[in-house]
């Protein structure tokens, strides 16, 4: 393997740019980008996924019901006598 | 389960506060994208130590606060809403019962969450996947993996993504791929939480995220073109 950023395989790149993106460092401006279209495309590709994750599943509320099951649960559990770490801490 | 966090744990401010001038989200490292989830603040702390002193009342808001997360994470992973339903109320009752062995040596949200994610698995683990633990969710088969790019230099991915293939890819991708990919780029956790939550190396968070993006990459590509995905397509990239 070679040590010199812009000798780099696409292969050597590729297997450092999960470490590269995951650093926070601007992984466009990598010297292996400067001659490689393969590889800009790529990550290209990846950075418009990660920017469409943001948009996808909204957060949603769950139903009031689950809270009453909730509690009903925990009702449940302390009449079964299996109550809870935070039951026996009160106690 | 225990409070053993593999890695020590800063503050839970999984994306930058807008209050706070903090830059724009851009490019695949900057999961950041909306409002802080949880931040640990004077007033949750104190909840949380009421709630563990057996408060009902304070269990209730510790239960208003981390809802819509807990109910998001479960809907992304099984994308059915009764089962997100019954996941939610499970997760929130092994809180109950566990929330007395919570001591504080990771954010209160990346317990919970990686005590939902445990609940999350063993559901998918009874629907007949084969997951039987975090360390199996995290290491899909290699046939599930995704193909390498050297090849194809013509079929990238245009700007914009069809928001519904992209919600159809991440429902197809493995569950191990599927869960770190929601964690870091739809919820925003941070690669340090999220080897938290699933007791692994931050390495292999960050790992795993780039090959779950791989596969949504394979995935929309395959979704452009003509005729259908076949496993000689992936080995033909190789």
């Amino acid at each position: 393997m070679t040590s010199d950023p812009k000798k780099l395989s696409c292969a050597e790149f590729q297997a450092k740019l999960p470490d590269l993106i995951g650093s926070g460092e601007d992984a466009s401006t990598h010297p292996h980008l400067q001659n490689c279209e393969l590889c800009r495309a790529l990550l290209a590709d990846l950075e418009t996924i990660a920017e469409a994750a943001r948009q996808l599943f909204p957060g949603v509320e769950p139903p009031d019901e689950v809270w009453e099951h909730i509690e009903s649960a925990i009702k449940s559990d302390k009449d079964n006598g299996n109550d809870s770490g935070l039951a026996r801490q009160s106690r | 389960m225990p409070d053993s966090p593999a890695h020590p744990q800063g503050p839970n401010r999984v994306r930058p506060n807008p209050t706070t001038g903090a830059p724009p989200a851009t490019g695949v490292n900057r999961p950041a994208h909306y409002a802080p989830a949880n931040p640990p603040n004077s007033v949750e702390v104190d909840v949380l130590a009421r709630a563990q002193a057996g408060d009902h009342q304070a269990f209730a808001q510790l239960y208003s606060l981390h809802k819509r997360r807990i109910y998001s994470l479960c809907l992304r992973m099984v994308g059915n809403i009764a089962e997100a339903e019954d996941l939610t109320q499970e997760a929130f009752l092994q809180l109950h019962r566990k929330i007395a062995t919570f001591r504080g040596d990771s954010a209160f949200s990346t317990w919970l969450h990686r005590l939902a994610i445990n609940v999350v698995l063993m559901q998918l683990r009874k629907k007949g996947l084969s997951l039987i633990s975090l360390d199996e969710a995290m290491e899909p088969t290699p046939e599930e993996g995704p193909s390498r790019s050297f090849g194809a230099p013509d079929l990238t991915l245009t700007g914009a993504i069809d928001r519904l293939a992209l919600e159809r890819a991440v429902a197809d991708l493995p569950a191990g791929y599927r869960l770190i990919f929601i964690l870091h780029d739809v919820e925003g956790f941070e690669h340090n939480e999220i080897a938290t939550m699933l007791d692994c190396s931050i390495g292999n968070s960050k790992s795993q995220l780039h090959k779950a993006r791989l596969k949504l990459r394979d995935a929309l590509r395959a979704q452009g073109r003509p005729e259908p995905q076949t496993q000689n397509r992936q080995e033909a990239q190789l």
